[in-house]
């Protein structure tokens, strides 16, 4: 009998994306076929070789509508990973399970949306005519927005561990300077400095400035996993899968997890560390890169602590801008990140861990092993280690 | 008067509002292990069981954190405004506006006390303002 466990069982083979942009131009169904199409064309692999799809619940574009309009015949799995940006990793576990257990051999995940020129997150109030359940919580006072379900957990670990905005520059600093030397970013060419941070406006103060918030975009990417034996049979080099995770805990709500007696970690995460850590056999120190779901900054060092890189409290003085940066002991977000790059939901810091995984990121770090990656943050999410074997 | 997004409700969580509307500040409380929770819900998660009462706050409690939103600006909103996080001296916690002080005076650990406004249409939602001195017992 098989071991027990998803390590080594499925890789990455194939990888797709469209441009990203603030107005697509197009709908978002057209998105998501656009970077499945290309992600089969990267791995060498044809639509009739597909027989599974995952994307997220918050997805537009329903599998079987993907399938129609890339010609995909036979399909004998098809799922949906809940919960917003946590979703991300959470796609590849569904498939490399799907994989490792039979049940399918080619599957591709994906997410596209045009947040920036469609349904834009943060702007709830001129849609919202009955507000669900949760949100009537919160909305009737004011705190409607991404942003600010995240500051009002974030302030308490800035309290508790006399951490300040300027800390938290310190990422978008890391991010803006990866994304300046990626001509896929939006912010090619423009990196920032700390003071450029400290002066921008405060979004939620005093925890968020403009420059703590990920951008708004438009665009779709779209992976392949398969086995290890059929991914070493194609085109590219594989990224292999040696953990993938998803995790949630008690009393968790979406952004808005105010109940519990800490509030200054993210114990999703936690759950996904350790099991990333434990199925991959090894360590935070293994890590060659990470990509650090950042759609808002305060959740980056957070990220630092629950996974295990510094200790609780310390990511203020750990995370340093030479540390995380490229040729640093732990460069971060080498694409540029959901603040540099794009926002598309976390599934561009999978491309980009593949990238690093084959040598071919614009921002490639030398002798690279392990890549960690983690999805959507203050919320149930998922994390991946892929590896170079 | 202004008015304000009007909560949903549900079997499971009017009693909150109702009481709110009586200026009550209602806690779910376990029928069978006493355990208090909020938001409300219908099972408890220490013993599983599905019957409850409810106890009145005192309406007293701390900050635990406040954040001041500035942008996007909300039509129902002046800026600058304070939402935050209150820990009511019987433990549970609940978000609101935290109002009566300017943000730079606002502190983490404060306590503040429940404030009831009413808006449009009859809404009512629970504010909260720093305990007034004498106030402490
Ligand atoms: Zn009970």
């Amino acid at each position: 009998m098989t071991a027990r466990t998803l390590k080594d069982r499925a890789a990455i083979a194939g990888i797709g994306q469209t441009e990203f942009s603030k107005n697509s131009g197009r709908t978002e169904l057209q998105l998501a076929c656009e970077a499945v199409k290309a992600a089969l064309d990267d791995a060498g692999l044809a639509p009739s070789d597909v027989d599974g799809l995952v994307t997220f619940t918050m997805d537009s574009s329903e599998e079987m509508e993907v399938a129609r309009n890339l010609g995909i015949e036979r399909v004998s799995m098809f799922t949906q990973v809940p919960y917003g940006g946590g979703a991300a990793a959470g796609t590849v576990m569904q498939a490399a399970m799907a994989v490792a257990t039979g049940v399918a051999d080619v599957v591709v995940c994906y997410r596209a949306f045009n947040e920036r020129s469609g349904n834009r997150f943060g702007n709830m109030s001129g849609r919202i005519t009955t507000l669900p359940l949760w949100l009537s919580w919160y909305a009737p006072y004011g705190l409607m927005t991404p942003a600010s379900w995240v500051a009002l957990h974030a302030r308490s670990y800035m309290h508790t561990y006399g951490v300040t905005n300027a800390d938290f520059g310190r990422i978008a600093v890391v991010d803006r300077a990866h994304a300046a030397t990626n001509p896929d970013a939006w912010f090619y060419g423009r990196p920032i400095t700390i003071e450029e941070h400290q002066s921008s406006r405060w979004i939620i103060e005093p925890v968020l400035r403009l420059l703590d918030c990920c951008q708004e975009s438009d665009g779709g990417v779209a992976l392949v996993v398969t086995s290890v034996e059929r991914a070493r049979d194609l085109r590219q080099t594989p990224a292999v899968i040696a953990a993938a995770a998803q995790g949630a805990t008690f009393d968790s709500e979406m952004m808005t997890s105010y109940y519990r007696d800490d509030l200054t970690g993210l114990p999703e995460m936690g759950v996904v560390g350790e099991q990333l850590w434990r199925t991959a056999g090894i360590a935070p120190s293994d890590i060659s890169t990470a990509f650090l779901y950042d759609h808002f900054t305060p959740f980056v060092l957070m990220q630092l602590e629950e996974l295990g890189f510094c200790g609780r409290g310390e990511a203020k003085d750990w995370a340093t801008v030479e540390r995380l940066s490229l040729g640093g002991e732990l460069p971060i977000n080498t694409s540029g990140g959901l603040l540099g790059e794009a926002y598309i939901h976390g599934m561009n810091g999978i491309t980009e861990a593949v990238r690093q995984i084959r040598g071919t990121s614009c921002n490639q770090v030398d002798t690279v092993e392990h890549v960690l990656v983690t999805a959507g943050t203050g919320v149930p999410t998922s994390g991946l280690i892929l590896a170079r074997r | 008067m202004s008015s304000r997004l009007a909560p949903s409700m549900t079997a499971d969580t009017q009693f909150f509002w109702d009481g709110v509307k009586e200026h009550k500040l209602l806690i779910q409380r376990c029928g069978s292990c006493g355990l208090l929770r909020h938001p409300p819900r219908p099972m408890c998660p220490r013993c599983n069981a599905l019957e409850w009462d409810t106890v009145e706050s005192s309406g007293r409690g701390t900050v635990r954190s406040f954040v001041m939103p500035h942008h996007p600006p909300l039509p129902w909103f002046e800026d600058p405004y304070i939402v935050a996080l209150i820990e009511l001296d019987e433990g549970t916690r609940l978000v609101t506006n935290l109002v009566g002080i300017a943000p730079e005076s606002a502190t983490i650990g404060m306590p503040v006390e429940v404030h009831y406004e009413e808006f449009d249409d009859g809404l009512v939602l629970p504010l909260f303002a720093p305990l007034r001195a004498g106030d402490a017992s």
